[in-house]
């Protein structure tokens, strides 16, 4: 994803001039082709994430259209402030990129986890939220900022993941793309947000023995999002699933409970997530399986909640 | 009117605070909007003024009247309900580059603001004044690290040094001197002048011509209420309005007089 996303850049950079790119001194073996390419609009400003944010205010007040790069961990959790009043009270072009959302940098440790960025990013109201689930999406994520006149938060994975099995325009903001169709008359919709989908299309087959219709849906952006299409998708089935790399407050299973809510759905409702920051590190892939987010615990629960009354 | 005039106007008629800030900034303010071009180049070939220290933005205002980019009624606004003219800059305000009140990060947009011209090939200026208490905040430290490191010479910030703060004397609270060797390690040009001298804030902000890529930063000593006998160095007047009978005092001790050094070109 970080690959795909420089290389967009680069792309994007060669035919507008306004763009230029901020680091907070991360990016090694990913920005150098940038860097290379661009010398004068390539700045390293240090480990200063608020200063990051407050660069880019300046540059985007002045037409240029700063991409500010940084872990998630730090991106908003650090420079909340700064965001706030910079980028979204200025109403300013700036596009802040956050690498590792969730726990993608598992064995890292907790100070590198952003399982707040989303429920910041939401709170912050008008930035819009981009989570790419592969490389194509990050890809055209990074074309579509173009129609954004605002801020812009763009959450990358750092896990290689594959490619999702859809079609080409691969990412529209507000838009959600459906990857297993179960018919209107469901038992589970699973909605997964980002690279989180890859574990839910995994469940799915798990689910279809056990002979529970299964619906997949990718959601890859939090802001916009087009509400009727999420009240489309979860209308009809027995049991509605949200899946994230993030605590359970604020990202997307808080979404998609406020929309139902306000629609007056009713299906029962799984916010499939982060609840405890009290665990051990190790490899994304061993986390999920700890946090019981991995493709077997998702199918196992979701058995478990359909045979109760 | 002369900008001290038009603070406790502004202020009285409103009846709000934050005078002593407004008053110590005042002379930095009048000298700033002259020796800047804030309005007769094209938009993006304009200097820029930078108040950071958000609070003192009745001065702002009353500096940008001075120079005709407010009308000379648009202080008649200032706090009233739905006006663009609050106690903090709002961009939206003719002449005002950044919203502020949060005090550490107008240094940080200034900075990012000079890049931008360094990009663009103009030589337009930058200058942001600041409180010295906004040396309390790191980000001002980052910001000014990376305008040293990247030589943005057409930078330059100007503290307003009146060595008060929000709950205490700057001394008290975190002392930071000595200021301007502090400045000087981080790679910046330093003069420190008296903030309240007409000619020593009209030389600090000349552009020197011997070559040196250093940002600059003023060292500008003020008194907080300066002007104004009862308010000189007195943490109250960070926060209190005035009553009718202290705004008629007042506005006698800032009398034709301190008029015509205020706006002394």
């Amino acid at each position: 994803m970080r690959r795909a996303l420089v290389d967009a850049l680069i792309e994007l950079a060669a035919r507008d001039e306004r763009v230029v790119l901020l680091t907070a001194d991360l990016g090694f073996a990913f920005l150098e082709a940038f860097r290379d390419r661009f010398p004068t609009r390539f700045f390293n400003v240090g480990v200063a994430e608020d200063n990051l944010i407050g660069l880019a205010t300046g540059l985007g007040a002045d037409g240029f259209v700063p991409f500010a790069y940084t872990m998630a961990a730090f991106a908003l959790p650090r420079a909340f402030e700064i965001v706030r009043n910079g980028p979204v009270a200025h109403r300013l072009p700036v596009r802040i990129v956050g690498v590792g959302g969730g726990f993608d940098y598992g064995t890292d440790g907790p100070s590198h986890y952003a399982l707040d960025d989303l429920a910041l990013a939401r709170a912050l109201g008008e930035i819009d939220v981009f989570v790419p689930a592969d490389a194509i999406q990050a890809r055209d994520a990074v074309q579509a900022m173009s129609g954004c006149a605002g801020p812009v938060y763009l959450r990358l994975g750092t896990e290689l993941r594959g490619v999702l099995p859809i079609p080409a325009r691969a990412f529209e903001p507000g838009r959600i793309r459906t990857l297993k169709e179960g018919g209107p008359r469901s038992d589970v919709c699973l909605l997964a947000l980002g690279p989180t989908a890859f574990d839910a299309l995994e469940a799915a087959p798990l689910l279809e023995a056990a002979g529970i219709v299964t619906t997949v849906v990718a959601v890859s952006s939090l802001r916009p999002l087009l509400v009727e299409d999420i009240i489309r998708v979860v209308s009809g089935a027995r049991m509605v699933v949200t899946l994230e790399n993030h605590a359970v407050e604020g990202g997307l299973g808080s979404l998609v409970a406020e929309v139902m809510a306000e629609a007056r759905l009713r299906p029962r409702l799984w916010r499939a997530g982060v609840t405890t920051r009290r665990f051990a590190p190790g490899r994304p892939s061993y986390l999920r399986a700890q946090l019981g987010l991995d493709a077997s615990s998702l199918a196992r629960r979701i058995g478990e909640a359909l045979r109760e009354p | 009117m002369a900008i001290r005039q038009a603070i406790l106007r502004a202020s009285r008629r409103a009846n709000r605070g934050h005078i002593g800030s407004a008053l110590s900034v005042a002379d930095l303010v009048a000298g700033i909007v002259h020796a800047l071009d804030l309005g007769r180049r094209p938009e993006e070939d304009r200097d820029r003024f930078v108040l950071s220290k958000g609070h003192a933005a009745l001065a702002y205002y009353a500096g940008l009247q001075q120079v005709g980019i407010l009308g000379s009624s648009a202080l008649d606004e200032f706090c009233a309900d739905g006006s663009r003219l609050a106690t903090h800059p709002d961009r939206g305000v003719p002449g005002v580059s950044f919203s502020t009140g949060s005090l550490g990060l107008g240094v940080s947009y200034s900075v990012g603001s000079a890049l931008a011209a360094r990009l663009r090939g103009s030589s337009r200026r930058t200058v942001a004044l600041m409180s010295d208490a906004e040396l309390n905040c790191g980000l001002t430290w980052e910001a000014l690290m990376f305008a040293a490191h990247h030589r943005l010479h057409r930078f330059q910030i100007v503290i307003d040094l009146n060595g008060s703060q929000a709950f205490g004397a700057t001394s008290d609270v975190l002392d930071l001197r000595p200021i301007a060797a502090r400045l000087e390690a981080f790679g910046f040009r330093v003069d420190e002048i008296d903030g309240h001298d007409p000619r020593q804030i009209r030389e600090a902000l000349e552009m020197p011509a011997d070559g040196d890529r250093r940002p600059r930063a003023t060292v500008a000593s003020t008194k907080l209420g300066h002007g104004v006998s009862f308010m000189e160095g007195r943490l109250e007047w960070h926060y209190r309005p005035m009553t009718d009978d202290q705004y008629h005092q007042a506005m006698l001790e800032v009398g034709p007089s301190c008029d015509e050094r205020s706006s002394t070109r």
